[in-house]
């Protein structure tokens, strides 16, 4: 039976992981590769790399950092941040990424979406989408949470799919460092509207939160931060205690 | 002379390169005929879509050569759909080795069963060289949208909408629907049995 995946997740801001509180106060929590190679002996089911302040800045994520981690790590890894070109695709691919996650540029070039998928797969192809509720109404933002668009969270996941996302990696601003848990209810209509795997983000304080996620959120997989580079919650442990609720999680 | 991995469209050698590193093996990836028909063991990985990997062996004449090769090959994940006779992924004749279908999961009956099949899943194991016994029911990572069904030459199978053949075998071919360089220390393990045959 598949099991439903973990996924630590380090924000990198040049070269460090930081996790912010509602993506501002940053704080430090150690080097990246590091950190990725610990994580994925804790039994981590998947890693990803963000370089939060790429798309701001208009930095490229280094592909450095992509090759170091491929060389050290065993288990799958996304990178995002700063993509917005097929070339840019390529190029994290090449050094060794399993997936890309895109998020601002699909929002200013759907298309990038197509043409991901079109050239390497749907399978690499991780649509990210920050979102947040304003009387019932998730709206997009693009550039870290700066700016918000016209797109709604639902219709553009679908649209998402459609163009040949694999994934859909749906952070909820709203909830992202408050630590009350996901938005359980949005992730379960995008899980019953969706026919692709779909990652829960922000909000993971317990781990009554994976829980909830993957049992009313429906969600295939979770991410988290900061209660994993603080040792707020081992993965493990998280582990027998999602296994012990029926939830099958590799161990 | 020593591991090849075969270089061409359909990515994702270095992760396999990195992967073999890890266990102390050193590769070459290559498209280079000669050594890949000299090499001792040669790993045929791959990541990509049927038809267009297909198309690119049979215009690099690199399909006829795939299947002369008498030294242990191992495939992974589309270099394993590729080895089979035909897949339904752009309605492309494959090298045939292994005398079956690829067929596209279909979950129109488990909707929340979602496509691709991708993650973690465990697989059941006819023990042989490659995957003993100690092997059975433990994860490797999976990331696919097609599968071979179970057939005679399946030596270990997993579950996903219906049951399909998570490794073939036939004399000197093996191959691995999952990704060994992804998995873990199991497909580590995995990758050094094969590195050992």
């Amino acid at each position: 039976m598949l099991a439903k995946r973990i996924i630590p997740c380090l924000d990198v801001k040049d070269g460090t992981t930081v996790k912010g509180v509602n993506f501002t106060n940053l704080k430090d929590a150690g080097d990246p590769v590091a950190l990725g190679k610990r994580y994925c002996d804790e039994g981590a089911d998947e890693l990803v790399f963000l370089d939060i302040t790429a798309s701001y800045e208009k930095r490229k994520t280094f592909a450095n950092m992509v090759m170091r981690v491929a060389e050290n790590i065993n288990i799958p890894f996304t990178v995002g941040g700063g993509i917005s070109s097929v070339e840019d695709v390529e190029r994290l691919l090449e050094a060794g990424a399993d997936k890309v996650s895109i998020n601002s540029a699909a929002l200013k070039n759907p298309n990038l979406i197509d043409e991901i998928a079109r050239n390497f797969g749907n399978q690499v192809c991780v649509l990210a989408i920050d979102a947040h509720c304003f009387d019932n109404e998730w709206i997009c933002y693009i550039n870290g949470g700066r700016i918000a668009t016209h797109r709604k969270l639902f219709e553009w996941a679908r649209e998402g799919q459609e163009r040949g996302a694999g994934e859909i990696l749906f952070t909820s601003m709203d909830h992202d460092g408050v630590k009350n848990g996901y938005a359980c209810e949005a992730l379960h209509e995008l899980s019953e509207s969706l026919a692709i795997p779909i990652i829960a983000s922000g909000g993971c304080g317990a781990k009554e939160h994976f829980l909830k996620a993957f049992k009313y959120g429906n969600a295939d997989a979770a991410l988290a931060a900061s209660v994993f580079h603080f040792n707020e919650i081992k993965i493990r442990d998280l582990k027998e205690y999602l296994k012990d609720n029926d939830v099958n999680v590799r161990l | 002379m020593g591991i090849v991995i075969i270089k061409y469209n359909a990515g994702n050698v270095f992760s396999v390169k990195c992967a073999l590193h890890r266990i102390g093996v050193d590769a070459v990836i290559t498209d280079d005929k000669e050594i890949i028909m000299n090499a001792d063991k040669v790993i045929f990985p791959g990541v990509g879509e049927a038809s267009t990997a297909m198309a690119y062996l049979r215009q690099h004449r690199m399909d006829e050569m795939i299947k002369s090769l008498t030294q242990p090959v191992l495939g992974i994940c589309i270099g394993m759909q590729l080895l089979c006779k035909h897949s339904q992924e752009g309605n492309t004749d494959c090298l045939g080795i292994f005398d079956t279908m690829v067929m596209r999961f279909d979950n129109s009956n488990s909707p929340l069963n979602k496509i691709p099949h991708m993650g973690w899943n465990t697989i059941e194991v006819m023990p042989n060289e490659l995957v003993d016994a100690s092997f059975d029911n433990k994860f490797v990572y999976f990331v696919h949208s097609y599968y071979a069904p179970v057939n005679k030459f399946t030596v270990a199978k997993s579950s996903y909408i219906n049951e399909f053949s998570s490794i073939l075998k036939k004399d000197n071919f093996y191959a691995t629907q999952f990704h060994p360089e992804k998995s873990g220390t199991i497909g580590e393990q995995i990758l050094k049995n094969f590195i050992g045959l």
